[in-house]
């Protein structure tokens, strides 16, 4: 029964804790945008926009992929189910 | 219907310090080492200045792409630190994208990314140490104001953990997915052809042909691709900065 209730919470949090995919999303989509408008302004700057706005995207991912970890230690190696 | 999602299998122990377990990863990292080598070794036999063979341009469009990584990156004063990036770039690129032939990525294991990102850890560190001295070295932990000490030694064991799992991350996810589309899609030509008496047409895999492709082309090509280079250009982008 405790066991059902803790695997049960878990898979809620693993929804949860995949929310945090919108923000990154919400940012590497603006920041791609801007980009993309930059490189309309400039477009003899392509080169350096991109290499620029990659690496922003990676910085802005980190949270999302902090969240994916968070979900997949929850998923295969749930650390609360050992716990009862 | 199985969907069946685990992390590296361990193939076998080395009975060594108390045991070693030889994984997957391992095994397909010495595979990435075997095919560097022999690449490598390809690609730079018979090498001549005035007549250059198509495979010496293939090599130089390599080293001078790392080399233009480097120079608008970190500046042409880091020219010792081209071997490491095409290092990583190369290790990173090739074991991401061995899942295109059915192998386990070394990247999707979080040991292979932390061990890439620990290399990079100790040069940030060791060029900290370098510019700054002993001194320096402890006392910019301590700026702007003495109380943000706590935030900056987290800050500074952040910056690895941060690239190991990104590109963990990013690579696993591709795995994750994979694997639950591939399961789906066994569902779903389960659902159209299982009424079907015939036991063998009934199990043809109608939905598991071709649609897989797309997301391998994403996943395995795009994403490695991708991921090697940010990793290339965040471990460049912290190391100069050490130097400041």
């Amino acid at each position: 029964m405790e066991r059902a209730l803790v695997l049960a919470a878990s898979a809620i949090g693993i929804g949860l804790a995949m929310i945090a995919g919108l923000g990154p999303g919400i940012g590497e989509g603006y920041a791609v945008g801007q980009a993309c408008a930059a490189i309309g302004r400039q477009p003899e700057a392509q080169g350096k926009i991109q290499s620029t706005m990659i690496l922003g995207c990676a910085i802005a991912e980190t949270t999302g992929i902090y969240s994916l970890v968070v979900s997949l230690i929850l998923l295969f190696a749930n650390p609360l189910v050992n716990l009862l | 219907m199985n969907v069946a999602i685990n992390g590296p299998k361990i193939l076998f122990t080395l009975p060594i310090f108390g045991g070693i377990n030889i994984t997957e990863s391992v095994r397909n990292s010495w595979l990435v080492l075997i095919i560097v080598t022999c690449l490598c070794y390809w690609l730079t036999k018979d090498l001549s200045v005035h007549n250059p063979g198509k495979k010496q341009i293939v090599a130089e469009k390599l080293v001078l792409f790392v080399k233009g990584l480097v120079d608008s990156n970190m500046g042409s004063q880091w020219a010792h630190m081209i071997p490491f990036v095409g290092t990583i770039l190369t290790f990173s690129f090739l074991s991401s994208v061995m899942s295109v032939a059915g192998l386990r990525s070394p990247t999707a294991d979080f040991s292979v990314t932390a061990a890439m990102a620990l290399v990079t850890f100790f040069f940030i560190e060791f060029y900290h140490l370098k510019s700054k001295g002993l001194l320096g070295f402890f006392t910019r932990l301590t700026e702007p104001v003495i109380v943000m000490t706590p935030m900056n030694i987290v800050g500074e064991f952040a910056t690895p953990l941060s690239l190991a799992l990104r590109h963990f991350g990013n690579i696993a996810s591709g795995t994750v997915i994979t694997a639950l589309v591939y399961g789906a899609l066994a569902g779903l030509s389960q659902f159209i052809l299982g009424w079907i008496p015939n036991t063998f047409i009934a199990n043809i895999p109608i939905m598991q042909i071709g649609i897989p492709a797309v997301l391998s082309v994403y996943f395995d090509l795009f994403s490695s691709g991708i991921q090697a280079y940010i990793f290339c250009m965040l471990t460049m982008a912290n190391i100069a900065g050490a130097v400041e």
